[in-house]
């Protein structure tokens, strides 16, 4: 039982990392449908960025919550920027196109951001700074969490309260629900969709980087690839809980996270060796295609002609 | 002429020229006349390219459904079939060593061609029947994840080598290889030009319309992507018995990102544009290797987190350079640098004939005709 709970929480940390990732890639195919290819990558841009920032700022030698925060926020803003500055360079010229070539630039950007941080930091992993001092705190039974758990559980949680804020209380989070629900009538009726498709980059961007900044924390090993396989699974939550959903996203990253440590845990017993827990997601992505390819959360969408 | 005959002196021809070109690259050389074991390498590699490029090309650019795992398929064919040579190549050498060497060789070789292609078609049909039910482009998805999954499930099969690499029998020569590309571009040729390659040529234009005529949507993406794989898959047959040792860092998205280079470069849908394509892309890091005397100012940042503006050589900015061309591309020219064009000698015969029922009718403000024809008969008759 005492594993069991164990397993559990390391499953819904990890799976809380996903949920942040797939809300960014639920958001930008809600209003563009577009698989962002890069957006694994932003994550991992973020915890460079992180890991920069740490660095520059000398938060790496003295570990305290004010250095944390500004390194999480330092670096959400600043891929942000970098979301928006993709979105404006090398998507919006192809909007026009069909969907094949955005999702041929989409995977360029991918490309060119892992290599580009092959070159600049060289394809060895780097080690993340301890921000926080890292202490194990034991919940009933033997179970135990440490504080880079709870703080991905705390961060990600508030993000996302602020993010159901943003998107459901303020005028820009009304105008990217009209875009997503129809860009041509969102233009028509006076909307900027090129500043909303650009803040909807920009906010995907920066939960993307939150997410590497505490995984960074959490297991601390950067490396230019980290975005590959991370993103994919993040991407087969959004499609679990439905993609365009946003608590689809949430719930679908959760579910990943939990299959996957339990597959981990368990696996073993039902002839599942420990090492395929990375085709967890992919077992999970061909399921869903086949029994609800709408995903859990969302609605059956008639195409129209 | 028949067609058979020409087709006949045409596979002569083709064979013939492989041959040369295959005794060229042995030591003694095609009487006297010979080429280095590196260009002798990048032949070959380019040849493998070429079956990659144009299998991907049927389901890419001639279907419209969107691969990015190529390299998957490619690990599967190579994998199965080494698995077979390895376990049973020697029996096999010994029970057909009546027909001499190369001919016991060749026909192990063919029986492993055979697996691949296989086992890599079955597993086409595993991952295409629920992706390609479906509209959009959970194809790219499903197949970039099943390409890293399969990584990881070889890597850590024990009976392959697993992480230590595998080492294999080297069966294909560059005759095989040669002939193995020839077929490929041959099959892919004649497919896009039947009733079926009609068939996915209307799902990539329209899918909805396509099966508002009736074609069977499903069926034909399921088909198209089941030949590309079994196609991949005998690329990686090739390649696993010429490289004679398989590590499963050869089959790592960058592969399958190199093999959607070369047909976004080329042209989708454009068969001699993913051949070229093929070429450029194996030619294009040898060139840069050469020009590796060439500094770039980058931007680097130190182990210890100090950002430097250091020098570096042109070689190792090559996948960046790669991103680049794959982005520029899409801006630029998103149907590919050559389109959906195809080179051949008809292009210096004959000016090309704008087909009849190309004019358009209507202006360009959208007027209806009938509005049109009244304007004229008036003016006309103001004339009057």
């Amino acid at each position: 039982m005492d594993t069991f709970v164990q397993q559990l929480i390391n499953g819904l940390t990890i799976g809380s990392i996903y949920a942040l990732i797939a809300l960014g890639y639920t958001m930008v195919y809600g209003i563009l449908r577009l698989i962002n290819f890069a957006h694994g990558d932003v994550f991992m841009v973020g915890a460079y960025t992180g890991y920069m920032l740490a660095i520059h700022l000398g938060f790496e030698s003295s570990p305290s919550i004010i250095g944390f925060a500004v390194v999480l926020f330092g670096s959400m803003i600043i891929s942000a920027v970098i979301g928006m500055l993709i979105e404006r360079f090398a998507y919006r010229p192809v909007r026009k196109y069909s969907r094949m070539t955005t999702l041929i630039t989409a995977i360029g950007m991918s490309l060119f951001l892992e290599y580009t941080f092959v070159v600049i930091f060289s394809g060895t992993p780097r080690a993340f700074p301890q921000l926080l001092p890292n202490d194990n705190y034991t919940l009933f039974g033997n179970a135990t969490i440490n504080t880079s758990q709870l703080l991905i559980f705390v961060v990600s949680i508030l993000l996302m309260l602020g993010l159901q804020y943003i998107i459901f209380k303020t005028k820009v989070g009304k105008a990217m629900r009209a875009v997503s629900f129809n860009l041509n009538s969102a233009k028509l009726m006076g909307v900027n969709t090129d500043f909303v498709i650009a803040f909807t980059f920009g906010l995907g961007s920066a939960l993307a980087a939150a997410g590497g900044v505490l995984v960074a924390q959490y297991n601390p090993k950067i490396e230019p690839l980290m975005g590959l396989l991370i993103g994919l699974k993040a991407f087969v939550a959004a499609v679990l809980g439905g993609i365009g959903n946003i608590p689809g996203a949430v719930l679908g990253g959760l579910l990943i996270g939990a299959a996957e440590t339990l597959v981990v845990g368990y696996g073993q017993y039902i002839g599942i060796p420990s090492t395929y827990r990375d085709a967890v997601a992919f077992a999970i992505l061909i399921l869903v295609l086949l029994i609800r390819p709408a995903g859990l959360l969302g609605s059956n969408v008639q195409e129209k002609v | 002429m028949s067609s058979l005959v020409k087709s006949l002196i045409f596979g002569i021809i083709v064979i013939a020229l492989l041959y040369i070109v295959n005794a060229m690259m042995s030591s003694a050389g095609f009487f006297g006349a010979g080429i280095d074991d590196y260009s002798a390498r990048l032949l070959v590699f380019i040849g493998i390219n070429i079956i990659l490029a144009t299998s991907l090309n049927l389901i890419n650019g001639f279907t419209g459904q969107f691969s990015i795992g190529h390299a998957g398929f490619m690990a599967v064919g190579a994998y199965s079939s080494a698995y077979f040579t390895v376990t049973y190549g020697k029996q096999l050498e010994t029970a057909f060593s009546s027909l001499g060497e190369v001919g016991a060789t060749s026909i192990i070789l063919l029986i492993a061609i055979l697996i691949g292609a296989v086992v890599a078609a079955i597993v086409g049909l595993i991952v295409g029947i629920p992706s390609l039910r479906l509209r959009g482009d959970y194809l790219a998805i499903v197949t970039l994840g099943f390409a890293e999954i399969i990584r990881i499930v070889i890597l850590n099969i024990d009976a392959v080598g697993g992480a230590t690499g595998y080492t294999v029998p080297g069966y294909a020569s560059f005759l095989w290889i040669g002939i193995f590309a020839v077929i490929t571009v041959v099959v892919v040729h004649n497919i896009v030009k039947s009733d079926a390659g009609r068939a996915l040529i209307s799902i990539r234009e329209d899918e909805l319309a396509a099966e508002a005529m009736g074609v069977n949507t499903t069926r034909y993406k399921v088909i198209s992507f089941v030949i590309s794989s079994a196609f991949a898959g005998i690329a990686g047959v090739l390649f696993a018995h010429y490289n004679k040792f398989l590590s499963t860092n050869d089959f790592q998205f960058i592969k399958s990102f190199e093999v959607i280079i070369m047909i976004v470069l080329g042209g989708m849908g454009s068969m001699t544009g993913a051949i070229i394509g093929a070429i450029v892309v194996t030619l294009l890091p040898e060139l840069l290797r050469q020009l590796s005397f060439i500094q770039v100012p980058f931007i680097q940042v130190s182990s210890s987190g100090e950002v430097l503006l250091s020098s570096i050589p042109l070689d190792s900015l090559r996948l960046v350079i790669f991103a680049l061309i794959l982005i520029l591309t899409m801006i630029l020219r998103p149907q590919g640098i050559f389109g959906t064009n195809e080179f051949g000698l008809s292009w210096l015969k004959r000016p090309r004939k704008e087909t009849a029922g190309t004019e358009t009718v209507g202006d360009s403000e959208g007027t209806p005709i009938a509005q049109q024809e009244e304007a004229k008969r008036l003016t006309s008759e103001e004339e009057d």
